[in-house]
């Protein structure tokens, strides 16, 4: 596996969100965290990415132990993070977001803005202007281009659909797909479960910051207790 | 005669660690129990020091009264119109983030400043407000001193009594909450900006008492007194030093900073007249360092608040989420 | 007509010249380091110092026929250079150790670094008043019948020049679109694996070097005293707060309004008096600042408000 989390417990200060969550994603994989709210999904990936204390449990990555690790030091070793909200620099431009993107890049990297471009190409018109002055939708799509500048192994999105248009979670949701095509692996928490499970190759249900179920995207979608409890019916 | 001059100079000493101790108490009300950070301290003690000289002074040609009225209503006044403008202040301020109240306070204290040396027929200008009464004056030294140092020193009880009375109180309890996590108070149903518009009030009105003692004392204020370094500067010094959120703390470290602020004075004193001067600099580095220190070594100064005492699960908002 | 210009206007333009520079650092400071730094006044004052250090310095140079204004000007790179690293040092030491404190611990240590840098520049350079230039100044004018003297001049320019650098550096450089970046977004920047220690000391080389510059032009145009600092920090403060914080160029455009407001409001507008007595002259700048606070927290172009 290229990232596995094991018996993760912790959460922010006082009490534990996470009491004991497992997840792994392989290369290349999509792999989707559902739950109701509260379940600690989000508190999950913020732990693997460094940005929540992790008390108990180990996370590895490419084989190398990265508990506890900063975030800025994950993004070199090919890990990249869209956090849910305020995941744009508002008044950057969107180039210059995905120039931020790319960072800790000192090589020749206008290849991959084209990339990404043709990835979103809303994008490409709008490049002179300011992130916070688009639309939600075209806000995500900066955010996951920016995550996207460091050619990651491992894309983490938290809730890309969050607040979207069923047209435009269909958008991104395409994207995802996209992307994991040239070969990232994604994790990603959803809220929107059925549509997220459907383009998954494996799926996590958590709930009260413990694993619950753990299968494939189609089985998840075909198990009646999933579905009954955790997709609405 | 030397031994006079001694004891005479400790009493001194003791009086005006009495007074910064009333004015740590102020600040201990504002910052320790409440998280406020005001840097107006000077502000409130001008005000203060200039209600009671103008309130208990005889009539001057020139400054507005004085009125010639008896001492505790001079400080009364002092205590009043001190409250009055932080009222105005921390009812624009403090609905903003702690910075602008340090920002505002700091413009307040300047303002003050400029009025009180311009604005002579408020004030007396340059050369402020003179011939303020001082208590038991009549006596011969030292007991002219004791009895103001007993004044100080009844005052000061009276004040730590009542203030730790509030700490324990329902109301001090609300106050360390909004400090410690404003959301969960205000969850809880607390009216914070009341809470702390009342605590930042009360702290300015003691800190504006300061001020008034301290005209008392030295039977006399001027612009000149009014020096952020000397009356904003060192009484938070001295909070942070003995302890913020806890009032013995305060009364302590206005204490320990005012002797070694006095001890180092006589040690300057005693270098060649050109050094002493600089030496006075080096001093004021010197208290900056320690403060430097203490916020990062001992971040609970000499005596830390106390932990709360543990109270039933129940009595606490059990539900968070 | 001629008068007002001579008088107001261009005295206006020139303190709002030097405020802009303090402002710009306060502004950056408070949105990428999330805290309102009372020693910036110091800082300014304690560029003005270096700066008569170094015109000391120069004066046993074997050189001859330069005039206060140059010597200024060449002493000027260097009190950049030396206030910047002194900021470093003082961020390294002093505040470092609380950026996961909650940040007014961190005025709490900045108002102690003022009153200790004030302390020093007394230490260093007594308590009196001095000038660049000893003796009487005859200043060179030019632009007749517009009366702008020499210094003026220098003091514009080289602001302007600043500002175009500054500038260039924060829509140009990677650095300084980092800069931008965390200003907007400190969380984010991290996650996108932005170099958040190497950010902030930039903000510190250039809040440090602007304000020596700010404090050295303020020094030229009146005198240096060693309370200079705390007398510039609220008229900066207040321009920072006028233009957004977090906003470097509403940080210029508020410290250009600051500085006209102080010269216009001695303007005899109403009546043969001044409007405000001179004696008021810096609680203009505050009741600008306390009116913002009450109708406009974010400031004039929309800033963040704290």
């Amino acid at each position: 596996m290229m990232l596995e989390a094991t018996g993760l417990i912790g959460g922010y200060g006082g009490a534990d969100i996470l009491k004991g969550v497992d997840l792994a994603v392989d290369q290349g994989e999509i792999v989707v965290i559902v739950g109701p709210n509260g379940a600690g999904k989000s508190t999950a990936m913020k732990a693997i990415f460094g940005l929540v204390q992790v008390r108990a449990g180990a996370v590895r990555f490419r084989g190398e132990d990265i508990t506890n690790a900063a975030p800025d030091t994950l993004v070199p070793r090919g890990m990249a993070y869209v956090p849910q909200e305020r995941n744009v620099f508002p008044t950057l431009t969107v180039h210059e977001n995905l120039e931020m993107g790319a960072y800790i890049r000192r090589d020749d990297f206008r290849a991959v803005i084209d990339q990404v471009y043709e990835l979103f190409p809303p994008l490409k018109e709008k490049r002179r202007q300011a992130a916070g002055e688009l639309s939600g939708g075209q806000r995500q799509m900066v955010a996951f281009g920016r995550a996207l500048m460091t050619e990651p192994a491992l894309l983490l999105l938290d809730e890309p659909t969050a607040g979207l248009s069923p047209l435009f979670m269909e958008e991104i949701f395409d994207r995802v797909i996209a992307v994991n095509k040239t070969g990232v692996g994604i994790l990603m928490v959803e809220q929107n479960a059925r549509q997220a499970l459907g383009v998954a190759h494996r799926g996590y249900v958590l709930s009260t910051g413990e694993n619950r179920f753990a299968d494939t995207g189609p089985a998840l979608l075909a198990n009646r207790e999933v579905a009954e409890s955790f997709l609405g019916g | 005669m030397e031994l006079f001059g001694l004891f005479m100079y400790l009493l001194g000493f003791l009086a005006v660690a009495l007074i910064y101790a009333i004015g740590c108490l102020g600040v201990n009300i504002n910052w320790g129990f409440t998280g406020l950070f005001n840097v107006g301290v000077a502000g409130f003690f001008a005000v203060g020091a200039y209600s009671t000289a103008i309130v208990t002074s005889p009539p001057s040609p020139v400054h507005l009264g004085g009125f010639d009225l008896p001492i505790p209503v001079g400080l009364v006044a002092a205590i009043v119109f001190a409250g009055a403008v932080a009222w105005v202040v921390g009812r624009i301020c403090l609905r903003l983030r702690s910075d602008y109240l340090a920002i505002a306070t700091v413009g307040i204290a300047e303002i003050l400043r400029l009025v009180f040396r311009n604005f002579e027929s408020l004030g007396g200008g340059p050369f402020g407000v003179q011939r303020v009464p001082r208590p038991f004056e009549s006596l011969p030294q030292p007991w002219s001193e004791i009895g103001f140092i007993v004044v100080l020193a009844v005052i000061l009880l009276l004040l730590y009594v009542l203030i730790q009375r509030a700490w324990s109180a329902p109301w001090g309890r609300v106050l360390r909450a909004i400090r410690d996590n404003e959301e969960a108070a205000a969850a809880a149903g607390k009216n914070v900006e009341a809470f702390r518009l009342q605590a930042f009030v009360l702290g300015s009105a003691i800190m504006g008492l300061f001020g008034g003692l301290f005209a008392l004392y030295t039977k006399t204020i001027t612009p000149n007194a009014i020096e952020p370094l000397m009356v904003t500067f060192l009484p938070w010094v001295m909070l942070i030093v003995g302890g913020s959120g806890n009032n013995k703390g305060a009364i302590l470290g206005a204490v320990a900073i005012w002797a070694l602020w006095t001890m180092t004075e006589i040690l300057t004193g005693l270098l060649p007249s050109d050094w002493a001067s600089r030496a006075a600099f080096i001093r004021v580095f010197l208290i900056g360092l320690l403060l430097q220190i203490v916020l990062q070594r001992f971040p609970g100064g000499l005596l830390p608040e106390k932990p709360p005492i543990i109270r039933a699960p129940d009595e606490k908002h059990p539900d968070r989420a | 007509m001629i008068d007002f210009v001579n008088q107001y206007l261009i005295p206006a333009l020139v303190l709002g010249c030097i405020y802009s520079l303090g402002a710009i650092g306060i502004s950056m400071i408070f949105a990428i380091l999330r805290f309102a730094h009372f020693a910036h006044g110091d800082l300014m004052a304690m560029g003005a110092y270096l700066g008569l250090f170094l015109v000391g310095i120069i004066d046993l140079l074997p050189l001859d026929g330069l005039s206060v204004n140059a010597k200024v000007l060449i002493a000027l790179p260097f009190s950049f250079v030396a206030t910047a690293a002194a900021a470093i040092l003082i961020d390294r030491l002093f505040y470092k150790p609380f950026r996961k404190s909650k940040t007014i611990i961190l005025v709490i240590a900045s108002f102690g670094i003022a009153l200790m840098l004030r302390s020093l520049i007394q230490l260093f350079f007594g308590a009196d008043v001095l000038n660049y230039s000893t003796g009487i100044r005859f200043p060179l004018e030019m632009f007749k019948p517009l009366r702008v003297q020499e210094r003026y001049v220098y003091i514009v320019v080289v602001t302007l020049a600043l500002m175009f650098a500054l500038h260039f550096m924060l829509t140009r450089t990677r650095t300084g679109k980092a800069m931008r970046a965390m200003s907007d977004d400190a969380d984010l920047a991290r996650v996108s694996g932005i170099n958040t220690e190497k950010v902030v000391m930039w903000t510190w080389i250039i809040g440090g070097g602007l304000a020596a510059v700010a404090g050295t032009f303020l020094a030229m145009d009146t005198r240096l005293v060693p309370t200079m600092g705390w007398d510039l920090l609220l008229p900066t403060f207040a321009a920072a707060i006028l233009g957004g914080l977090g906003r470097p160029y509403g940080a210029i455009a508020g410290g250009m309004i600051i500085g006209a407001m102080e010269e216009l409001s001695t303007f005899p507008w109403i009546g043969d008096g001044p409007l405000i007595s001179p004696d008021y002259k810096t609680a203009v700048a505050f009741a600008v600042m306390v009116l913002m606070l009450v109708f406009r927290p974010q400031g004039l172009f929309g800033g963040r408000v704290l």
